[in-house]
């Protein structure tokens, strides 16, 4: 089975900038789809065209073979025929109506037994059966995303869409939930597109990422090859980390986590809930180099290698160094030339703790 | 005392809120959703009353819906006697004057229910029908309950249109406003006071009990936003 949601997706805006978005995302398989991309990109536009609640000005839709849009033979399928649940940003709960109600009302087609049976089982599943005689209004932050998602799941939807679905938590819930939210898709079994901005949220939710920048898709594939190699400038500026290491905790202490990449190990600050398999994250812009026989500075990582390869962007130079891992470093041209960096040079890679970003990764 | 006028008073009000919900809905939620263009023009038709004076309505009324004309022959032809000087006739006039005070609340109530609601029920498969009654209409409920009363108290007090258009028949036609009139003229001032007197506590009666019932439900929810 290979089936794939194809879109192609145009749309003008008077004065502002145009959408021309096409992509194919796998519906077997890798469960979370990460659209990522700055804002004002048109990610919302991509989501909202693909939920059905806006007609895209040119293009085609199709979810396997089954046609939701195509605008050469005026073909667009309403929301309710299309079977996608939607999580909006701020959730959307209906405020008149209780969480039973809420989770239950995409079953209106379905008999009193069967609908009471499948919001009891999506409540059991989701912690919210002491929540389910309250009003959305009485709900926390996270307990109002996980009455969404059940609202959304309950009718069975053949694939479900999220917009920013962390952004309406706080700062601290958003952290506690960025791993949760992981576990619920996978759990759901059904094929998701996250729609965000946020590099963690990308990293720590999607199997697959869709680059969107200024309304095309740049780059789409795994998370952690897009976001360590970029396929051009633009996507390396819009996903920022160039360094993205798959690696492993090996122990905590003081507050800090070690974690193995290759063959280097990596200090860095314990952001919590992390187990296991993780993402080392490192900007390049906090790489330093130094000689190969330098002192010791404040930097907790000092990685020996050599350069592997060299890139001359305007003011800087973009070195690659293989040292048990292999990393990318932003560095002035001055710099470059002082160290002498070039291909094969010997030198050392050092970074502080509190640049290396540790977020989970789940397999 | 003018129990009968009380009574046609309240069955016309009535009748014409039950009416004006029922037409006055769609209208309105038209009016919140449409893009089209001519907008407007049909804004302008639907706030008419507010500005024309009611002699001017019934006026038009009556010769529009005159026994010779097309459509004074159908309403005939329907309801077996002519449109003037008649209940039905009454309320149909009743109808079209009260159209913006039940309109323009209700249109404001549905336009200020969050599209994503309404989106959120389309994406879980409700069809456009059922999302306005399981959804717009119970979050716009204030301001539709607000567009009643508003419809109610109006034509509970209305009196140039059913001068013009329905005359002063007891029991037919003569409602409390032309009773009072009717007094003052004979220099009834007894009868007129009682009369007057009716009228201010009943409506101060219903004003009471829906702002009453609204209070105990926890809010200002009945604010006059006829936007």
């Amino acid at each position: 089975m290979d089936r794939a949601l194809t879109f192609e997706i145009g749309r003008r805006f008077p004065g502002g900038p145009a959408v021309d978005a096409r992509a194919s995302i796998p519906l077997d398989g890798d469960p979370v789809t990460v659209l990522f991309g700055p804002s004002g990109a048109g990610k919302t536009t991509v989501l909202r065209a693909l939920a059905g609640l806006d007609r895209p000005d040119g293009g085609r839709i199709a979810f396997g073979e089954e046609v939701w849009f195509d605008a050469s033979t005026g073909r667009h399928l309403p929301p309710q025929a299309r079977g996608a649940g939607l999580l909006f940003q701020d959730f959307a709960l209906f405020p008149h109506l209780s969480v039973r109600a809420n989770v239950g009302y995409g079953l209106h087609r379905q008999g009193a037994a069967e609908r009471r049976a499948r919001v009891e089982e999506l409540a059991g599943r989701y912690g919210l059966g002491a929540l389910l005689d309250r009003r959305p209004s009485q709900l926390s932050g996270g307990q109002r995303q996980r009455v969404a998602l059940a609202r959304a799941l309950a009718p069975r939807p053949r694939l479900l869409l999220l917009d920013e679905p962390l952004s309406a938590l706080d700062a601290p819930s958003r952290e506690a939930l960025r791993g949760e939210l992981r576990e619920q898709l996978e759990r759901a079994g059904v094929p998701a597109l996250v729609v965000t901005h946020d590099r963690t949220e990308a990293l720590a939710l999607g199997d697959r990422i869709l680059v969107l920048v200024s309304g095309t898709i740049r780059q789409a594939g795994p998370v952690h090859e897009v976001f360590s190699a970029p396929a051009d400038v633009e996507v390396a500026r819009v996903v920022g980390t160039e360094n993205v290491l798959p690696a492993r905790l090996v122990r905590r202490e003081e507050g800090l986590v070690a974690v193995r990449a290759g063959e280097a190990e990596l200090l860095a600050i314990d952001p919590g809930g992390v187990e296991d398999e993780v993402y080392a994250c490192i900007r390049a812009e906090e790489v330093v180099l130094e000689p190969d026989d330098g002192h010791a500075s404040s930097a907790r990582n000092r990685l020996r290698g050599a350069v592997l390869a060299r890139r001359e962007e305007g003011p800087l130079v973009r070195i690659s160094v293989e040292c048990g891992v292999r990393l990318v470093a932003l560095v002035t041209r001055a710099s470059a030339e002082r160290l002498g960096l070039v291909p094969g040079a010997r030198v050392a890679a050092a970074v502080k703790a509190p640049s290396v970003r540790v977020v989970p990764r789940r397999r | 005392m003018d129990l009968s006028a009380l009574a046609l008073s309240m069955k016309l009000a009535g009748l014409t809120t039950a009416v004006l919900v029922v037409l006055g809905l769609p209208l309105a939620s038209w009016l919140a959703t449409t893009r089209f263009r001519g907008r407007f023009l049909v804004e302008a038709v639907v706030a008419l009353p507010l500005v024309l004076p009611p002699t001017v309505l019934g006026f038009y009324l009556l010769v529009g819906l005159g026994p010779r004309t097309a459509p004074g022959g159908l309403f005939q032809a329907v309801l077996g006697h002519p449109f003037p000087f008649s209940f039905a006739g009454l309320l149909v006039a009743s109808v079209l004057y009260s159209l913006p005070f039940a309109v323009q609340p209700f249109a404001g109530a549905l336009a200020g229910v969050d599209r994503r609601y309404v989106e959120a029920s389309h994406t879980l498969g409700v069809s456009r029908l059922g999302t306005f009654f399981k959804v717009t209409l119970p979050l716009a409920w204030p301001g539709v309950l607000a567009g009643a009363v508003l419809t109610f108290a109006h034509t509970l007090g209305e009196f140039g249109v059913v001068l013009m258009v329905g005359g002063n028949i007891p029991g037919q036609t003569r409602t409390m406003s032309i009773a009072i009139f009717d007094h003052v003229e004979a220099l009834e001032y007894g009868a007129a006071h009682r009369t007057a007197g009716l009228l201010l506590l009943v409506s101060f009666a219903v004003l009471a009990l829906v702002y009453g019932l609204q209070g105990l439900r926890g809010g200002r929810l009945l604010s006059w936003t006829g936007r």
